[in-house]
Order: structure tokens, then sequence, then C-alpha cells
């Protein structure tokens, strides 16, 4: 195609946008309400997602090593561990560090606990880690409870199964509501795109009558396509990025990151997102909405 | 002479069961003019539409200018399409272009230059007597200067034929006849014209060729004939 056509077809889907300016309104209009839905939904859903990974990688394995183990055998307890799948990192934390961690996490009570430093520790060594999938960990788990010079080993039993449960539960509804959203979406605007065409397939069948080629035809329907679908993402990207930045603010200036022991998708990170898939959404559905409305007029 | 259009044994059965066309045999030399006549629902629409393969015989061979277009591949057709101007009864401009974008359309889906583009539909405006109302919409036109209009772009291409389906359907005489003149000054100019047509004053006031359509077949073909039915 000659680069002239592509300027004239260009012209021509801002122009028609104008001429039809109440069925681009209509599409526009379709396009912003469930692009708005889809967004909301979005954020959400991104959200959540970002929390139960958080909650996910917070689950580690803890290896108390015997008290018998020499210096060499822990060594070699802890290369036998880091050959194992799925190891991300592998942490000594000695007995003296193990107890202080413990002392500091008693806060008030810990007086106790403070004439046990020393020789009176009573607590062993440990390695901690951390898997490269969260889920890995129970295998992990029982893979080192086999092993030489281990002690016990900790990973949260039956609370890691049900959270890992849940996680995928929520995870899967999710995916399937936004899935079904989407669906709705894209014939909710398809057939308000169909709308406007229909009401101009004179203009396709003179085209086609003139000798036009069907590529030449369905051009600036794609491009219309394509503007409508940019236009109508435009508001809720924005309304929703906006919020979503004072829902942010709101939620770190109350200072619920550290109550919570949770993330949220910082609003620099969820605008781009946002931005992204909105409008490539919104792009996308309306190409497609158009590109099926005008196929039928075109078999003349 | 030589033969523009050939149409062998042509037969058209619509999906519904109706038989438009039985067994068509026609020839039209390139600078004829062709009335086609016939009572409602003879089969003239077909006739006219297998012309520039708006519909497929089922059986037969239509040669356009060699060519036998039954036998086109889709994407093909457009070009066959560029060859043949059309031009209908309910005119078929766009309310929304001006005079002079409805006729320059017909050529920005070819692709002809900008330039020539301007150069082309000023002439045939000028054909048509319309130059003046260029920048004029359909809605502001009467139907004679509408159908002048849908003729200048039928023709802006330079096709070899125009093919007609009751242009003055629509109109009072006296715009019927300013059409008519403008058909003759096309042909004059080298241009085959096949149109069907109603309009028995017009047929038998300017005499060309005529040939007669009834129940799907050509009962009558005069090289200078007459209306024949009761208008």
């Amino acid at each position: 195609m000659r680069l002239r056509t592509l300027g004239r077809h260009g012209r021509e889907a801002i122009k028609s946008l104008g001429r039809n300016s109440w069925m681009s309104f209509a599409s526009i209009s379709a396009v912003t309400v469930a692009l708005l839905l889809v967004g909301l939904f979005l954020t959400v859903m991104l959200n959540l997602n970002t929390i139960a990974n958080q909650v996910e990688n917070s689950v580690e394995v803890d290896v108390f090593i015997d008290r018998t183990a020499k210096p060499a055998q822990q060594d070699a307890l802890k290369q036998q561990i880091e050959q194992l799948d799925h190891i991300k990192s592998i942490q000594y934390v000695p007995k003296e560090e193990g107890l202080k961690e413990f002392i500091k996490s008693m806060g008030d009570d810990a007086d106790v606990f403070k004439s046990m430093q020393g020789k009176e520790n009573p607590l062993p060594d440990k390695f901690v880690i951390k898997t490269t999938d969260p889920k890995q960990s129970i295998t992990v788990a029982k893979q080192i409870e086999q092993f030489k010079y281990v002690d016990e080993v900790r990973y949260g039993k039956g609370y890691v199964e049900k959270l890992f449960h849940v996680v995928d539960i929520a995870r899967n509804i999710g995916i399937v509501l936004i899935l079904g959203l989407l669906f709705t979406s894209v014939f909710l605007i398809a057939n308000t795109i169909k709308l406007t065409i229909v009401a101009r397939r004179n203009e396709i069948e003179i085209m086609k009558l003139c000798g036009a080629t069907n590529a030449f035809v369905r051009w600036p329907y794609f491009i219309e396509g394509f503007l409508l679908g940019l236009l109508g993402a435009v508001i809720p990207f924005l309304l929703i990025a906006v919020g979503y930045r004072e829902i942010y603010q709101w939620f770190i200036g109350k200072n619920y990151q550290s109550y919570l022991f949770v993330k949220l998708i910082p609003s620099d990170t969820m605008t781009l997102y946002l931005g992204g898939s909105l409008i490539l959404i919104g792009a996308l559905i309306g190409i497609w909405g158009s590109m099926t409305s005008v196929r039928k007029f075109l078999k003349i | 002479m030589i033969i523009l259009i050939e149409m062998q044994d042509v037969w058209k059965a619509y999906a519904n069961g109706v038989m438009a066309v039985n067994g068509i045999n026609v020839h039209i030399d390139k600078g004829e003019f062709v009335y086609i006549v016939g009572p409602s629902g003879s089969g003239k629409s077909t006739f006219i539409k297998m012309m520039y393969r708006e519909e497929v015989p089922t059986r037969g061979k239509i040669l356009i200018d060699g060519t036998d277009i039954t036998k086109l591949k889709y994407r093909e057709v457009p070009f066959l399409r560029r060859k043949i101007g059309v031009v209908f009864q309910d005119f078929k401009l766009l309310p929304k272009l001006t005079v002079y974008e409805n006729v320059a359309f017909a050529l920005e889906v070819i692709e002809e230059s900008p330039r020539q583009i301007r150069r082309k539909v000023m002439e045939v405006l000028d054909l048509v007597k319309l130059k003046h109302k260029a920048r004029f919409f359909p809605n502001e036109l009467s139907g004679g200067e509408q159908q002048r209009i849908a003729i200048a772009r039928s023709i802006v291409n330079n096709p070899p034929v125009v093919v007609a389906d009751e242009p003055t359907g629509n109109l009072d005489p006296e715009n019927a006849w300013s059409i008519m003149e403008i058909f003759e000054r096309i042909n004059n100019n080298g241009t085959t014209v096949v149109m069907a047509t109603h309009n028995k004053e017009i047929v038998d006031r300017m005499v060309k060729r005529v040939i007669a359509i009834e129940g799907g077949m050509i009962v009558r073909d005069d090289k200078e004939g007459v209306y024949g039915y009761e208008a």
C-alpha cells in the first residue's frame, strides 16, 4: 500500500468519526463503561495477586541442625540441601543469633531468656531455606527431614497447605471473573460498533461497486475501530489511575503497609499496568468489533 | 465491430428457487447503446447485475472484453468493476459527502493520484453541467441533479461500459431527458451503454437497439427497436 493511501485511510477514519458523531459517541461510551469495569476489576485482582504472592513468599523452611553435628558435618548438610531442586536461598542462623531473634520477638517478656545467652542457649543452629516456588517448600521440607544431622524441619505444616489452597481458589475465581467480564465487554462493544457500520453499509456497497478492493474498504474501519477503542480507554484509565493513586496514598499515609504486612502495587507501576492493558484491550476490541462487522458487507 | 460483452447460454436461479434468467445468448459490440426492456420481474435487473458480477450465473459464460467474468477469482472482481460504470435508479450517493467528494470517491478507491482526481472530477462535473454545485451536498440537489452526479461518478474513471438499472425511474420527464442527453453524449464519446428501462417515451423517441426480456429469456432483439409494451 502506498503511503499516500495510508494517509487517506487515516483521514477518512478521523472524518468518519466526526461525520457519524452520535454513533462514535455511542461506541466510545460502550468502550468506556466496559473498560471502567474491567479496569476496576483488574486493579483489585492485580493487588490481590501481589498480596497473595507476598504471603506465599513469606513461607520458609526452618531446618534445625542436630546439636551433635560438627561444623564440617553442618557444611556437608548445607551442600546436600543446596543440591536439592527448587532451592532459592539457604541462610545459616547460628544459635546465638536465633536466640537474639527470639528475645527480640518476645518484647517485654524477654528478660527471662536473656540469661540463656552463651552456654545455656537451648536453641540449635538452623538453616532458613526459601524455595524458588513457595509451593515446593512442602516437598523440600519432606526431603530434608530424611537427611542426617537434621533434628527437625518446620514449615508451618497444615497452615501452609490451607494458605495455598485459599490463594489458588481466589486466583482462579479472579481469572474467571476477568475473562467473563472481558468476554461480555467484547460483545457489548462489538455490537455497538456493528450498529454504526450497519448504518453505513451503503458506503461499503458503493466502494465495492466502484472497484475498491476489500483491503481498501477495510483499512479506514480498522483505523476507526482502533481509535474508538483508544478514545474509549482514556476516561477509564484516567479515573482509575487517579483514584488508585489516592487510595494508595491513603493506605501508605495510615501506615497500613506495616500493620498488615502487605504491600500494595505502587501507584506508578499500577498506572503503567492499567495504561498498557486498558489501551491494548480497548484497541483490540475496537479493531475486532469493526473488522467482524465490515466482513459481512464486503460480500458484494 | 468488436464484441465487448457476450453472454453464452446464461442461466440464473436464485437460492429461493426463482429462475431469473433462462438461457440467454447475446452479444453487445463496443460503442453500442442498448435498452433492456420487459415487464417487472422479467429478469432485466439480474441481467444487468450479472455484468458487473453482483450476481453470478448458475450456468453459462459472460465474456467482457474477452475475459470470462464468471470464472474470476474473488480478489479479481474489483478490477472488473473498474471497467464498468454502474448507475442505479436510487442514485446511491453518499449523503454526507459533497458532490465533488462523491465523484472523487470512485477515483480514490482505485488509488488515483490527488492531482488526477481533481482534474478528472472537474472535467466530468463539467460534462454533467454541475461544476458550479461541486460543494453542495446531495440533499441540496434535485433528483435529476443527483442522478447526473451518480452518472458522473460512474464515468469519471473512463470505463469502456456503463450499465444503468432504471436510471430515469425516479425522475420526472424533464429530468429524465436531461439524463438521457448525458448518456447519449457518453455513448458518442465511444462508451458502450446498457440500460434497463421502463420508460416507453424515451425508448420510442431516442431510437436504439432494444433487447426485450420476458420470463428470463430474450424474446426480441431489434437493431432500431421500440419499447413494445403499454406504458
